[in-house]
């Protein structure tokens, strides 16, 4: 699958140091809230022992958060070392939400992150957790923006190429952050942070409740817990992401994938529940299927047609054919760039002018593709449909027992039952399934992008840095390892301070300790 | 939509505002850098350590996001520049990342074992994180002054020709480097003065006078190679200030002394070098004369004056090519879309603001200093 060439390389150190940084994201994303929540219940109830789990919970987010901070500074920087013409050929649309998230919604977090663990004594209750919120909210605006970023690769409108300045332009900046698959993918984002908060805290609870120890704290944080993660969990996967998966031809191509469907069929289209895909006989083998369901829930309609695989590579031929139009014609601009001829011709054609240059992995320039070349270059568009359609299925799998889950427990700590000890145990036990999910969805969404950097538009092996593979090899490797090494003692940490309990972590359990004596000068 | 702006003065106030955030940057976590080069010679006990890591443990965070801000508006405003400047500084972007990352999980993991090696190998990776960008920043700016070898293709594709990592090092390159140090080391110091007391504060004193000298000395040192050994570069020809952002469509000179030439025609900014001159002068005398707050004052001044100086001295360009001077990128033809530069332009005016309003509520709420009696009161709540 991958071959030691700098695009690949370049993707998987993307695809590494991503997945890395989604490991802290999600909880610091779903912690945030429940830590607003607790201290709400410590300023409404006045009880200490809500401030006291803000704090305990509140230091277990400060290892979390130094980690999604630390890693997040990477992606930030990533774009302009590896993927240098990506950079250049959309920086125009693709900087300004990431710029508008740090001016925004990062320095927002980050600012207040540091009164919030050091202002305990120094503010008032209130404006305590006015802080407190204002951290949830910036962390949250940053997803916000991120996505809207990510949503336009997905989806890029409000952009015209350029042939001048040979890149995309921004047309409109209301249709960038209204981009229907940025909303849909970041409410069903943040909306996982929610459950891997939730689940976080229920986990470590549950840990408590099976040893008998700190009961109060537990049972409290269980309650609030829970009832976020149902209602968070309920949020993913009714709200999932998948309505936006109609919109451009890549999201009908992923979709396609996702359910290993080749041919086209009559709407509303069916559902394959599990199955094994068979690439080589295009189709599911053993296929369990539910009529109907696909069509509506991914269409919202009954007679809206979801096309096939087969379909879809008919159409990036057709759009590859057109494409090699507008590439002529810009070439052709190139060289004389006041031939108003030309430049009608590139407007024309403009819109598949991205599906042409998927021809320069095959020949370096597209016009003298053949025919078998362009059928090679279509089939390119479909991407890895074993990948898609197992990570898709595991993924949605977790999200309806999330949904089981918080429920069962959701019910039994309203009626103050925390005694049942399996499930307890299976609160435990399911501690890293948010983040097997919230990983998984990352690889459906872009893995499922492929070919393309930008649907339609810029294909990833143009968008990377001219710089050697030996270069991306060693900071790949350095970064794999390094992280690696991080993501080990942040675990470490992690257990330390949970076994530690929440009496001994906020030195409630310390004697007093003696006057202090100023080291003298 | 109809925007209100030329693209002339659009690309002249992002110039401008890139200018503001890099001084932001400078100043802000400028500071936290020279904490953390400071700390194992400045703080030599545990107590004392964790005085001074507690003296910005509340503030670098957000200090930090001056540099993604600026990451991010580079991405946004100016597009060719980050994607030659970053694919070409590679290596040494790579080594800025790592450190970068050091001092987050430094600070915050370092106080969560009592094993002594645990801390002394956080004391030395907060060192580095400190150092390394510090040094990296000014070998940047040292290499943008000396025009960096990139060449342009007719698709608009950078192409870095040069060798990598140790090309960069090379003797402007390191000096541009320390100067880039022994400012925000300097910067730190004073902001060290402020913030502890006793021992520490007694060798942040005398860290923040001898910075300041060094500070001097290397700028002026720096000046005068500029004037006689490296070559400057000029557009010739018609300048397009409202022309399309692609590089290719201009030619380039490159000859002595045109990097001063900006000083003769606008003589007004002279003051930028003057206030590099005079923010360290004033930073030195003012720390020894203990008005502690004045000199942070003057040293941030010392700060702007310097980037200033590398800015309008190079201004039109950001970053000349010395293989393909006519590839150079500029003011004139490297920004983003006039669409694009004036939505960030609206977006920073409203939030800017917004974001120095929280910042100083937040320096104001967390005031006071940092002492050893306060870390222990508080052990279980602090770094």
């Amino acid at each position: 699958m991958f071959d030691i060439d700098p695009v690949s390389l370049a993707r998987l150190q993307f695809a590494a140091t991503a997945l890395y940084h989604f490991l802290f994201v999600p909880l610091t994303l779903g912690l945030s809230f429940l830590l607003a929540i607790m201290e709400s219940a410590y300023v409404m109830t006045g009880r200490e022992i809500w401030r006291d789990a803000t704090r305990f919970w509140g230091k277990l987010f400060g290892i979390n958060f130094a980690m999604g901070v630390a890693t997040g500074i990477t992606m930030e920087f990533q774009f302009g070392t590896n993927w240098a013409y990506y950079s250049h050929y959309v920086g125009d649309i693709f900087g300004a939400p990431l710029a508008v998230e740090g001016l925004m919604a990062f320095f927002l977090e980050s600012t207040f992150v540091g009164l919030f663990f050091f202002g305990w004594d120094r503010l008032s209750k209130h404006g305590h957790l006015v802080v407190t919120w204002l951290v949830a909210i910036g962390s949250n605006l940053s997803a916000l923006w991120i996505l809207i970023a990510n949503g336009w690769m997905q989806n890029p409108i409000g952009a015209v190429f350029n042939p001048v300045t040979m890149r995309m332009e921004l047309t409109s900046f209301w249709d960038l952050v209204f981009n229907p698959v940025a909303q849909a993918k970041f409410v069903h984002t943040v909306g996982a942070g929610y459950v891997t908060g939730a689940m976080f805290v229920v986990a470590i609870s549950a840990y408590y409740l099976l040893c008998g120890r700190f009961q109060a704290f537990a049972k409290r944080s269980l309650i609030v817990a829970s009832a976020f993660g149902l209602a968070s969990s309920l949020c993913v996967v009714v709200l999932g992401d998948e309505s936006g998966y109609t919109i451009s031809e890549n999201q009908k191509m992923k979709l396609a994938a996702i359910e290993g469907m080749w041919q086209t069929e009559p709407a509303p289209a069916d559902l394959n529940l599990i199955g094994i895909p068979n690439v080589e006989r295009r189709t599911v083998d053993y296929a369990i299927r539910i009529p109907w369901v696909l069509g509506i829930i991914a269409t919202r309609s009954f007679d809206q047609q979801i096309p096939g695989i087969d379909d879809l590579v008919t159409r990036a031929e057709s759009r590859i054919r057109n494409g090699l139009i507008a590439y002529d014609a810009l070439e052709q601009l190139k060289s004389s760039p006041n031939d108003s001829r030309a430049a009608a011709q590139l407007r024309d054609h403009v819109a598949d002018l991205g599906y042409a240059l998927l021809l320069k992995r095959y020949v370096a320039d597209p016009r003298k593709a053949d025919a078998t070349t362009i059928k090679d270059a279509a089939a390119d568009t479909v991407p890895g449909i074993g990948t898609l359609f197992w990570s898709f299925r595991i993924m949605a799998g977790l999200g309806f027992y999330f949904i089981l889950l918080f429920a069962v427990i959701f019910w039994d700590v309203s009626h103050q039952n925390f005694s049942r000890r399996w499930l307890l145990r299976l609160m435990l036990w399911s501690l890293p399934l948010p983040w097997i999910a919230a990983e998984l969805g990352w690889v459906v969404a872009e893995y499922g992008r492929q070919p393309w950097a930008i649907d339609g538009v810029l294909p990833t092996f143009l968008a990377v840095s001219s710089v050697s593979t030996a270069q991306i090899l060693f900071t790949l490797t350095g970064f794999v390892l390094f992280y690696s090494a991080l993501l080990v003692t942040d675990i470490v940490l992690m257990r330390k301070y949970i076994v530690m309990g929440p009496a001994k972590a906020l030195g409630l359990d310390a004697p007093t300790p003696q006057p202090a004596t100023v080291p003298a000068e | 939509m109809t925007i209100p702006l030329d693209y002339e003065s659009l690309r002249v106030i992002w110039w401008l505002l890139l200018g503001v955030l890099l001084i932001g940057f400078a100043i802000m976590d400028g500071f936290d850098l020279g904490v953390a080069m400071l700390l194992p010679h400045v703080a030599r006990s545990d107590i004392e350590r964790r005085v001074v890591i507690n003296s910005i443990g509340p503030f670098w965070e957000g200090n930090q996001v001056w540099l993604i801000l600026g990451g991010g508006a580079v991405f946004a405003a100016w597009p060719p520049v980050y994607a030659a400047a970053f694919s070409g500084f590679y290596i040494a972007m790579f080594l800025v990342l790592v450190t970068l990352i050091l001092r987050p999980v430094g600070i915050d993991f370092r106080n969560k074992f009592s094993d002594v090696r645990w801390r002394t190998f956080w004391d030395y990776a907060l060192f580095a994180a400190g150092l390394v960008p510090s040094l990296v920043f000014g070998v940047a700016f040292g290499n943008l002054l000396q025009g960096v070898p990139f060449i342009i293709d007719s698709d608009l594709r950078v192409m870095y020709q040069g060798s990598g990592l140790f090309e960069l090092l090379n003797p402007f390159g390191l000096l541009c480097g320390l100067l880039s140090a022994a400012m925000l080391a300097t910067h730190g110091a004073v902001y060290l003065t402020l913030r502890t007391d006793s021992t520490v504060q007694a060798r942040a004193r005398d860290a923040a006078m001898a910075g300041a000298a060094t500070t001097i000395i290397l700028f002026a040192v720096a000046g005068l190679w500029v004037w006689l050994g490296i070559d400057g570069y000029a557009i010739t020809g018609a300048i397009t200030p409202d022309g399309p952002s692609n590089p290719l469509l201009k030619t380039v000179v490159r000859q002595p002394h045109q990097w001063f030439d900006n000083y003769a025609t606008h003589r007004w900014t002279i003051a930028a070098p003057v206030l590099g001159f005079l923010g360290p002068l004033l930073a030195l005398l003012l720390t020894m004369a203990r008005w502690r707050g004045v000199a942070f004052v003057a040293s941030a001044i010392g700060i702007f004056g310097i980037i200033a100086t590398a800015g309008v001295s190079m201004f039109p360009f950001l970053m000349p090519s010395d293989i393909a001077p006519a590839a150079s990128l500029t003011v004139w033809d490297a920004s983003s879309s006039r669409l694009t530069l004036f939505v960030m332009l609206v977006a920073t005016l409203i939030f800017l603001p917004v974001v120095l309003i929280y910042t100083a509520i937040v320096y104001r709420a967390l005031r006071g200093r940092v002492t050893a009696s306060m870390i222990e009161k508080n052990s279980a709540h602090l770094y």
